[in-house]
């Protein structure tokens, strides 16, 4: 029987209210719970005060910016939300492919976007997809807010920058015309982490790549991305043998370990493989959008 | 330290003293006695532990009996109405749904839920919808066929 340990529990009635209980050491934010609740109960996590933010409904949504530039997506937004999103598939699939292979359905009812980003596991599948996308994260502080590009949010494995005091509150992804996006996953079965998985975003213009961005899952990528094969691509044709050529560059500069979902080797591969294939979806539908 | 918590299950009201630390599928099982639902996997993965938390299905082995105050419950003890089976109960019988019956309570939480959705389900929803559940004895096939009783048999 897994228990967690003793730990005190409080409901957040605002934002502010939030973040001065978070101002507390040894203290967690709880929304979903389906990645913390697991790790309390293995004693990997022992917080000392539960927050739960389940009742903001200001951090629940999925809109544009007022200028129609940003997606905007609250960290409370429930996996199954961004899932069904016709607005967030209107501009990146890349997230509908994502949300699709994240866990369960019931899973995705409950699991939020800013739980995943914030959980920072080198295997979750959002925080490619968001780095893929160039978004950037709305940290709201005691002070106010600071904004963080993704690509920036991640310390490491299960470490990111939001501070004590502390709450991921939006991420923001630029919207680009001639914008096209996919993720590609393997996994051992239904619902499971990815063995490997790859996320593109690439912005055409006149027949060209303007610019790529590829976020790379489970593999060890810096930061969930592969900087020197999006350098690769920008500028050049989309087609089969770029594609191909870039994607051996990301299998390249990615760091897979070894373990019980399969040896380095594979895993390069699967690299190289998805990312072929990612890219060539997101181009697909790059010429398909406005 | 323990905290007053209120919730209505299948339309009855409990209050009780909990640990913060309480689970919500020991709360049900253990506090109010509403052993229906199973505590299966304790990882959810299982998903013998589904129960409604508001509208929506939940692994209960995965949320904090705390979580849920001030909110409605609904388990499998209350899918009968005024003495009468769901169909989604009575589909199990029909199409022989259950062999041990130990992700039984899940898998007809989820089904309920999924049919108020889509009370027309192709046989890809239904396994989509139950895709985060584990029947190993394996029954799927019945289970599927359950769904789909239930659906050509609304009322």
């Amino acid at each position: 029987m897994q228990v967690p340990s003793h730990v005190e529990y409080e409901r957040a009635t605002s934002v502010e209210h939030a973040l001065s209980l978070l101002s507390r050491p040894e203290t967690r934010v709880v929304a979903g719970g389906h990645s913390l609740i697991p790790m309390m109960k293995l004693r990997l996590a022992q917080p000392e005060l539960l927050v739960d933010i389940n009742g903001l409904a200001e951090l629940a949504f999925i809109t544009l910016s007022s200028d129609g530039d940003e997606l905007r997506i609250g960290a409370l937004a429930r996996h199954a939300d961004l899932l069904d999103s016709d607005l967030a598939a209107r501009h990146f699939l890349i997230f509908r492919d994502a949300e699709r292979v994240v866990a369960d359905p019931i899973v995705r009812l409950w699991g939020t976007v800013g739980g995943s980003l914030c959980q920072a596991d080198p295997s979750e599948d959002l925080s490619a997809a968001f780095a893929a996308a160039r978004a950037t994260a709305v940290i709201r502080t005691p002070d106010g807010q600071r904004t963080v590009p993704v690509r920036e949010f991640h310390r490491g494995p299960y470490e990111t920058v939001v501070g004590r005091g502390e709450l991921l509150a939006e991420i923001r992804v630029p919207i680009n015309n001639g914008t096209g996006s996919a993720y590609e996953k393997v996994s051992r079965r239904v619902g499971d982490w990815s063995i490997a998985a790859v996320g593109a975003v690439l912005t055409l213009e006149h027949k060209e790549i303007k610019e790529a961005g590829l976020g790379l899952t489970a593999v060890g990528a810096e930061h969930f991305v592969a900087e020197q094969a999006e350098d690769y691509l920008r500028g050049r044709a989309p087609g089969e043998d770029t594609f191909k050529a870039a994607a051996s560059i990301a299998a390249q500069h990615c760091h897979p370990a070894a373990d019980q979902r399969g040896p380095e080797d594979y895993k390069r591969h699967l690299v190289a493989e998805l990312t072929t294939r990612a890219l060539r979806r997101a181009a697909e539908r790059a010429e398909n959008s406005p | 330290m323990t905290i007053r918590i209120t919730v209505r299950v299948n339309g009855t009201e409990y209050a009780r003293d909990v640990e913060p630390r309480l689970l919500l599928i020991h709360f049900l099982r253990d506090e109010l006695g509403l052993t229906g639902s199973h505590w299966g996997c304790d990882t959810s993965n299982c998903g013998a532990c589904v129960v409604w938390l508001d509208a929506k299905p939940v692994k209960s082995c995965t949320l904090l009996a705390a979580m849920a105050d001030g909110h409605q419950l609904r388990t499998v003890e209350g899918l009968e109405r005024d003495g009468r089976l769901d169909p989604v109960q009575q589909g199990f019988i029909e199409c022989h749904g259950l062999q041990c019956g130990f992700c039984t309570p899940g898998m007809m939480m989820t089904a309920r839920w999924l049919l108020d959705h889509h009370p027309d389900p192709d046989e890809a929803q239904i396994r989509e919808a139950i895709s985060g559940q584990v029947c190993r004895c394996t029954g799927y096939e019945n289970i599927v066929r359950a769904i789909q009783w239930a659906a050509e048999h609304k009322t």
